[in-house]
């Protein structure tokens, strides 16, 4: 069974925007919010060079990462083409307006 | 539901294009069937040339393999040609009884080669070229026979022969015309490859008008007679001389045609359901034989067929390249000339070089280019673009890099390179990957190379030097966009320029006015046109339109420059590059207190901590703030640094106060957002020490006042600045410049520098604008002041204003 975490409001995250969630160990995660209100959560950690993909611009189902833009999937954490790569997703949620992670 | 059904008669290159063009815009709207008659996937016909030559097999032209049709759900019919349109009944029959029923139809035939009406021409051994099998039947003629003739010197026919020369033939080409090309060369031209084709062992009859071709014993073309009873041996027989529209299926169907399918500006047929697109097409009268013409076509056909219903084709002008190797020709547009025209001709015969460029009005209108081509694409762009060429006219015959054009747009050395050679530095992209990411995956413009292989998508500055290597890895399939008709960005077909007419013209104020206005293709963009559209917003309604941050590049949301680690590097503003001990302390203290491995001087005269964590940004900035700085701007598309000289107030040959004049210029343009960064500077005498001389704007102190310099760039295109007026006060210093950067901002393209923009339009243009209309430069200056004065430092206001905690991660507990 999944365990959800509560992490933070949906409006703590900006539209088109997102925000990072520190672990222990295992890296950043990014959460995102696009402009229907979609919330997606992925590796900080974009496959090309590691960029932090929380800091890119959101557009669609998509991140463009800050460093080289390479574009990423949100939903499913996937290079598009013809850039090959991927990154890991988690599963999210919202319910009431809060966000909760599976980890 | 079921999904409407489209069916394409022609597995070719027009046809499928226009698929590739609608599965990218609509990708599930229909469901389609593909008809060739040919037993092949859709392959690249140009390049059959080269396959003759035996420099490339069939398998390395094949545009879409089988695997394309599939995975994009494509029912393929190779191999059955269409014998009726049932247009009642919205249908098409195949010759072996396959029925298909249609809700749309895109015919794209093709052309047949026109075969001579003379006795023998459906012997054995007589042939047109236009396909694999044409390919494969000359191939095997050249193992077994010996004398070839080809009719017609036109491009085909000369690559015929020169592939059939290469595979062991003795070839003669027999042309009506007085010379070789005569529809893309003039007479010099046509001579000097005449020559060089000789060299290589090719024989000519010019003039010279065919009567008769004659069976021998075997059955087969044995000999070929002309007018005037001349007769020669002839073992294989290749009709050049010119293509037909095949439109015979769509005349018979009804639909009306005049010499090929005629199709309105949207490519439709005079029966609605029925579009055309290629060489069977009649547009405006014009049937297009080259492949150019034909993908533009296809975006337009795609963009109609999607039910998006815009677009427009309005005909195109083509240019010319031979395909055979070790001969260099390139023509394009009215390379003839008239008597309203003017010529400027270069000509070395003993050097195997001529070249003419035919100009009308101030304008390219055309050119032929022999032995030396590596300006033709050059050539083209300033055609197509239709640009102002007097200022350079002395110096245009000698190409681009006489011009001083040799950074942004690429130097003209593309065919020369070695396929070892590093073509885009960035990305460590070489020659040979590009032509082979060219072949391989059928690429034809631009974009599609750098998606592919990422030269040119980081820097940009060899993008002019990729575009040579496509143009001369697939000749005429490559046609330059016009700068200002090129879509921003794959969201919408609208350009920069369109897309800043249509923000004043009909005062759209929101990113989200704008993309339901002009129909963006994607909900909210993308990281490309959303900073581009930001950007205009902002710089077109200063106090009305509202910054969006989520449509900046992180580095102007977060006020620094993010670093491959993804740290940050802080850089407090020093006016004009001066600052105080009491500044410099607090520098020190904020590096220590937050850990900075890295203190760095930069090129514009300021100090770079490099490496801070983006949560102490907020408070690194509250203490700079309190030390009296502000933000340096060095990380944004936007004014960045006014660098100086320690001028008249130190210095023993300073003529004027370059330190005070530069920290006015810093504070006038504090907080200005450009189309990209903006940089001056100021020195106080012509020796020049602030380096003012490749600055967006420099300004050189003498002894009666200052020396504006405007457009030079020390960066990815070095770029000298040009002179643009000599004024007398500082106050002067700056009405011009800031006359100057705000028609920048108002006309310039997002990522546009100033040294591209003043390319653009030219510094005729600016003078006109800047210098002899003087209520149009206070005007200027005075929206540029207008805009700026709420001016506020980012880092104040962001941490006042802005939900802050997004700078802070969320921790979670193991």
């Amino acid at each position: 069974m999944s365990n959800w975490k509560l992490i933070c409001k949906l409006d703590d995250i900006p539209q088109l925007g997102s925000r990072v969630v520190q672990r222990a160990t295992g890296g950043d995660i990014a959460i995102f919010r696009n402009a229907e209100d979609e919330v997606f959560a992925l590796h900080d950690k974009c496959p090309h060079k590691a960029g932090p993909l929380s800091q890119g611009i959101v557009h669609g189902r998509r991140v463009t990462c800050p460093l080289h833009g390479w574009n990423i999937g949100l939903n499913d954490g996937q290079a598009v083409a013809p850039d090959v790569g991927s990154c890991s997703t988690f599963q999210v949620k919202v319910e009431n307006g809060e966000v909760y992670l599976a980890l | 539901m079921s999904k409407p059904r489209l069916v394409l008669i022609g597995n070719g290159m027009a046809g499928v294009r226009t698929v590739e063009e609608l599965l990218k815009i609509k990708p599930d709207h229909y469901d389609i069937t593909i008809f060739g008659a040919e037993p092949h996937p859709n392959y690249n016909r140009i390049l059959l040339s080269p396959v003759l030559a035996g420099e490339m097999t069939i398998q390395e032209i094949v545009l879409n393999e089988l695997d394309w049709y599939k995975e994009n759900n494509i029912t393929l019919h190779t191999g059955k040609q269409i014998a009726k349109i049932d247009r009642v009944n919205r249908k098409v029959v195949a010759d072996d009884g396959t029925e298909e029923h249609y809700d749309r139809l895109l015919i794209a035939t093709g052309s047949t080669p026109f075969m001579l009406p003379v006795p023998g021409n459906d012997l054995p051994g007589v042939i047109g070229y236009r396909d694999i099998k044409d390919t494969d039947e000359m191939i095997d003629a050249a193992t077994r026979h010996k004398h070839a003739v080809v009719i017609g010197g036109g491009l085909l026919g000369l690559e015929a022969a020169n592939g059939l020369k290469l595979r062991g033939m003795d070839v003669t080409v027999v042309h009506l015309g007085p010379w070789l090309l005569e529809r893309q060369l003039d007479e010099v031209a046509g001579r000097m490859l005449q020559k060089s084709l000789e060299d290589k062992g090719l024989k000519f009859l010019l003039e010279t008008q065919t009567e008769a071709l004659i069976q021998g014993e075997s059955g087969r073309v044995a000999a070929i007679r002309f007018k005037g009873g001349m007769q020669i041996p002839a073992d294989l027989v290749v009709m050049a001389a010119g293509i037909r529209p095949n439109y015979g299926l769509a005349e018979k169907s009804g639909i009306y045609c005049n010499r090929g399918i005629v199709v309105n500006d949207t490519m439709q047929t005079y029966d609605p359901k029925i579009y055309a697109v290629g060489e069977c097409v009649s547009h405006r009268g014009i049937a297009y034989g080259l492949v150019a013409p034909l993908f533009e076509q296809a975006k337009v056909a795609a963009n109609h067929l999607a039910g998006y219903g815009i677009g427009r084709y309005t005909g195109s002008v083509t240019s010319t390249k031979l395909k055979v190797t070790g001969i260099d020709l390139f023509s394009a547009g009215d390379f003839m000339g008239g008597k309203d025209t003017e010529e400027i001709v270069l000509n070395d015969p003993h050097g195997g070089v001529y070249k003419k460029l035919v100009i009308k009005d101030n304008k390219l209108v055309g050119g032929v280019m022999y032995g030396d081509t590596a300006d033709g694409p050059w050539y083209f762009q300033l055609l197509k673009d239709g640009r102002d060429i007097h200022d350079i006219r002395d110096s245009l015959i000698f190409g681009q890099n006489l011009v001083g054009d040799v950074g942004h747009a690429g130097k003209s050395k593309a065919a020369e390179m070695a396929d070892s050679a590093e073509v885009c530095g960035c990305n460590g992209v070489t020659k040979g990957v590009i032509v082979q990411a060219i072949k391989a995956k059928g690429l034809f413009t631009l974009d599609e190379v750098k998606k592919h292989t990422k030269a040119a998508s980081s820097c940009g500055s060899c993008a002019g030097l990729v575009e040579q290597i496509l143009a001369s890895t697939i000749g005429g399939a490559y046609t330059p966009a016009a700068l200002d008709t090129k879509p921003m960005c794959a969201c919408t077909d609208h350009s920069h320029k369109a897309v800043r007419e249509a923000i004043v013209a009909q005062h759209l104020t929101t990113k989200e006015a704008i993309f339901k206005a002009l129909e963006w293709k994607t909900p909210n963009g993308c990281d490309k046109c959303r900073p581009a559209v930001n950007y205009y917003l902002i710089s077109t309604f200063p106090h009305e339109a509202k910054d969006d941050p989520q449509s900046r590049f992180i580095n102007e949301r977060a006020h620094a420059n993010i670093q491959k680690d993804g740290t940050y590097s802080v850089v407090p503003r020093m006016w004009g590059g001066l600052t105080t001990p009491a500044e410099l302390r607090a520098i020190a203290d904020a590096a220590e207190k937050y850990n900075v491995p890295t203190v760095k001087v930069t090129g514009g005269q300021r100090i770079d901590l490099l490496g801070v964590k983006k949560e102490d940004l907020p408070k690194m900035w509250a203490d700079l703030n309190a030390a009296g700085m502000v933000s340096g701007h060095a990380y944004g598309k936007s004014i960045r640094t006014v660098k100086t000289c320690v001028g008249a107030e130190h210095c023993r040959f300073g003529t004027q106060k370059s330190m005070t004049m530069g920290i006015k210029l810093e504070k006038m343009l504090f907080d200005m957002y450009s189309p990209h960064k903006v940089k001056l500077a100021v020195s106080g005498c012509p020796r020049n020490c602030a380096e003012a001389g490749i600055k967006d704007v420099g300004v050189i102190g003498v002894d009666s006042g200052y020396e504006l310099y405007i457009g030079g760039n020390g960066g990815i295109k070095t770029e000298v600045a040009q002179f643009l007026c000599k004024v007398r006060t500082d106050e002067e210093v700056m009405e011009y410049s800031g006359a100057f950067l705000q028609l920048y901002r108002e006309e310039g393209w997002y990522l546009e520098r100033t040294c591209h923009y003043m390319e653009r339009v030219g510094l005729d243009y600016i003078k006109s604008k800047i210098l002899e209309d003087e209520e149009g430069r206070k005007a200027y200056y005075f929206r540029l002041l207008d805009s700026l004065k709420d001016a506020k430092d980012p880092w104040q206001t962001s941490r006042e204003e802005q939900p802050i905690k997004q700078f802070i991660p969320i921790k979670l507990e193991a």
